[in-house]
């Protein structure tokens, strides 16, 4: 069952980018583009998916256990570091360059676009280097 | 001055669908709908948790084409980058969604909506980063 819910979670999750246009790098770009002819479409879809997902979790938050799993796997982590900071900083260079996430880059693999498919395989890349860099014993 | 592109009702109606994803991702399994999270983690392996992880991330491509099949390519795909920077992009985007914890997901929808002091500078950060990268590339560089 929590392989079945991840799957129609990501689906749903995967359809609500698409109706969103957040699978549209333009338009990620044309939010990110204060100084252009501005798209504002990100913020109301951030304030839709929050709306429901804040109004979700006061509910949920109740719950001692999730339907499918002992317990809830929320973050410990509490700091607001540098590390924090200078990670989601790098990562906002990269998605302004280029006007994808992680989300709506893995949403668009069956496009058959080969700019989708460089995008990913380098983004599984900068993954895959972070791990080197952040083993254990570095934090 | 604003796009031509703008789509509140539909940027409303997608954002709506996608905090269900991660309302729903939260009630039945537990976990946080962080995408980057997901897929670095599903890349390490974690034994017995990477099935949901990668059925999770194969619903992404899924759920986009299905909605395209039905509903149409509502807003088309427009991307303007050339290779070299798309792997730099990409490359970036991987390294600092690992090292900072989360994306426009997890931080984002996700954290934000748990009213995570963490996520929420996390969000302004790759935000600003973001807004100060696209004006130095259209603005300053005079790139597209």
């Amino acid at each position: 069952m929590r392989e079945l819910a991840a799957l129609v979670c990501g689906v749903v999750f995967g359809a609500g980018l698409l109706v969103s246009g957040m699978t549209n790098p333009a338009k990620v770009l044309g939010f990110l583009d204060l100084a252009g002819r501005w798209d504002p479409t990100l913020a109301f879809v951030m304030g839709g998916a929050l709306a429901v997902n804040a109004a979700a979790w006061a509910l949920t938050r109740r719950r001692e256990a999730p339907l499918f799993a002992a317990a809830f796997a929320l973050p410990a982590e509490r700091r607001i570091d540098r590390r924090l900071l200078a990670g989601a900083a790098l990562f906002g260079v990269g998605w302004g360059l280029v006007g994808l996430c992680p989300g709506p880059a893995l949403a668009g693999l069956l496009r058959g676009q080969l700019p989708v498919y460089v995008f990913v395989l380098t983004l599984v890349a900068g993954i895959a280097a972070a791990q080197l860099y952040t083993r254990p014993g570095r934090r | 001055m604003i796009s031509d592109r703008f789509a509140p009702a539909l940027g409303l109606a997608g954002g709506a669908l996608i905090g269900l994803a991660a309302a729903g991702l939260m009630l039945a399994d537990g976990r946080i709908a962080g995408v980057s999270g997901i897929l670095g983690r599903s890349l390490a392996g974690g034994r017995g948790d990477r099935a949901w992880r990668l059925l999770f991330l194969l619903g992404l491509p899924l759920g986009a084409s299905g909605a395209a099949a039905v509903l149409g390519d509502l807003h088309g795909f427009e991307i303007t980058a050339s290779l070299p920077r798309l792997a730099v992009g990409g490359f970036l985007v991987g390294f600092g969604t690992w090292v900072g914890n989360g994306c426009t997901s997890g931080h984002g929808v996700c954290g934000l909506a748990r009213g995570s002091a963490r996520s929420f500078a996390a969000t302004l950060a790759f935000m600003a980063a973001g807004i100060a990268t696209v004006f130095v590339v259209r603005h300053l560089a005079g790139a597209a």
